[in-house]
């Protein structure tokens, strides 16, 4: 081995290797203002407006009277998912659109350290993207999620970890089918929604749908939320019933990353992605 | 006399109905400069992919320095470095930047000097700050060159490593080749379609056509096989399969 370079096996290589690929994606978002700016765009334009829908109904809604933190709170942790998937997969794309893959796959990274270094930047991206905007809600509506205390912490974690999950699965369809499936990182996430209660409680769904939203996390987060808000109580039936579910979402998520991983070497798509 | 570096054995690639290589063995000596010649759709960047494990063969084995690359490739990589053309560094990044990646990547411990010591050796100082996209093809292949230098590799796997570089600067990465490895003594893989670049740099010549290993020798050994002047005609005699007729009696000379 060459002695300009340290080892390669065991834990602390492989957080340098995760280290040197947050690095890369760091030097990248530092570069460039627009790209920092369209982190804080989106999910400040959907807190104005839904806090501006806030406003308008706490005069027509008893329901948001009572609590009128519930829609703002429901854009701003639903961002936390939307923007938890979409940092995985954009910043995985990002690789592809370089051509870059060919020498990350030769180096010693190994693709579950570049699953990792995926995620560590998801959490940079959302924590300025939608961490922006709600530090912008409390000047703009005298609201402060923030004031949710601890709860908010254990949301914010299911419903990273929720979008980091769906952001390893849509990566690797991306590497299997090309970047003909680039869509799914901004549409996938989205099927989600209407049965997530992240505007309306879960009661409001048919029976059938309900069923099928016990099986998401983000269901009982946004349940857990109403009740902080409503109830003043942190549900932990709710919670663990996330935590679990999660549990199973992530070991789904890099099993499925690195399956397509593996397919991609069999079809000879690591060499052959670009723009 | 040391084990060969590479050796691969029965090695095939099917893609579907496509057979890209089809039962390749052969083997790359320490210290050498090998070539894998042959026309487009030869197999030779499907066999140096397979080489690297970013692509997984249909049959056979691939052994570098002694590490079987489909079960341990991670022990073997450390050790080697590519280019190729078709595969690109981040094109925002500046070079310093990419090459600092690659560096922490790659483990190496003191980046710094590392960077420095490349930038002298390869010329690149001058553009170490600038963004990897605005470089031209030349700067680009010296840049991709210095990253796949920085782990300081015993086995370098280059696929067409002067590909649309201009006379001057094909010439300067042939001289760098040479010199490095005459300091370095490490082995060097390289797929070519040039081939005064295989007369000038290579200790040995592996011929694919199809998919197969058709010949395989020194220059000076296929040159005279074929009753030749020039690799140039060798590879032209392999490609039209001129070869096949020649062979079986030994007998020099393929016509045109």
């Amino acid at each position: 081995m060459s002695e300009l370079a340290r080892g390669h096996t065991g834990f602390v290589p492989s957080l340098r290797r995760i280290n040197a690929l947050v690095y890369r994606h760091v030097y990248l978002l530092r570069s460039s203002g627009p790209r920092i700016l369209e982190l804080v765009y989106w999910p400040t334009v959907q807190m104005i407006l839904w806090g501006f829908i806030t406003v308008f109904l706490i005069g027509h809604s008893s329901w948001i009277a009572q609590a009128s933190g519930v829609l703002l709170s429901g854009v701003l942790l639903w961002d936390v998912l939307f923007r938890g998937q979409l940092g995985v997969s954009l910043v995985f794309m990002e690789e592809m659109w370089s051509r870059n893959l060919g020498h990350l796959f030769v180096s010693p990274l190994r693709p579950f350290e570049l699953g990792c270094a995926l995620i560590v930047m998801s959490l940079i991206r959302t924590l300025i993207g939608v961490g922006g905007a709600a530090l912008i809600a409390i000047p703009l509506f005298h609201y402060s999620i923030f004031n949710m205390g601890l709860p908010l912490l254990a949301f914010f974690l299911n419903l990273i970890i929720m979008g980091w999950s769906i952001g390893l699965l849509v990566s690797g369809i991306v590497l299997r089918y090309g970047l003909g499936a680039e869509s799914m990182a901004w549409i996938a996430i989205f099927a989600v929604q209407p049965i997530s209660g992240v505007y309306y409680p879960i009661s409001t769904l048919p029976t059938w749908l309900q069923y099928l939203a016990a099986l998401l996390p983000s269901s009982h987060v946004f349940e857990g939320m109403r009740a902080v808000l409503f109830d003043h109580s942190f549900r932990v039936d709710l919670l663990l019933h996330a935590v679990l579910l999660n549990a199973l979402y992530l070991t789904a998520g890099f099993v499925s990353f690195l399956t397509f991983f593996r397919i991609a070497r069999v079809r000879g798509q690591l060499l052959h992605v670009g723009e | 006399m040391s084990p060969p570096v590479v050796s691969v054995s029965r090695l095939s690639k099917h893609f579907d109905s496509v057979i890209a290589v089809d039962d390749v063995s052969f083997e790359v000596a320490a210290h050498s400069t090998t070539a894998l010649l042959g026309g487009n759709g030869a197999g030779k960047t499907t066999t140096l992919s397979m080489l690297l494990g970013l692509l997984l063969p249909t049959s056979g084995s691939i052994s570098v320095f002694g590490v079987d690359m489909l079960r341990e490739r991670y022990r073997a990589l450390p050790r080697l470095n590519f280019s190729s053309p078709y595969v690109d560094l981040p094109r925002r990044l500046t070079v310093r930047e990419n090459l600092t990646v690659y560096a922490r990547l790659y483990g190496i411990i003191d980046i710094s000097a590392r960077i420095r010591a490349l930038s002298e050796e390869l010329q690149i100082g001058r553009f170490l700050n600038r963004p990897y996209g605005q470089l031209s093809a030349g700067e680009k292949t010296r840049v991709v060159l210095a990253k796949a230098l920085l782990n300081e590799p015993e086995l370098m796997l280059l696929d067409e490593p002067t590909a649309s570089l201009d006379p001057d600067t094909a010439d300067y990465v042939r001289g760098m080749l040479e010199a490095y490895r005459r300091r370095t003594g490490t082995t060097i893989l390289l797929a070519s379609h040039n081939m005064s670049e295989v007369e000038r740099l290579c200790d040995d010549v592996v011929m694919l056509r199809a998919g197969k290993l058709v010949d395989r020798g020194t220059p000076a050994q296929l040159l005279t096989r074929y009753g030749r002047q020039n690799m140039e005609e060798v590879f032209i005699d392999i490609a039209r399969q001129r070869h096949l007729e020649l062979a079986p009696s030994g007998k020099p000379a393929a016509k045109p």
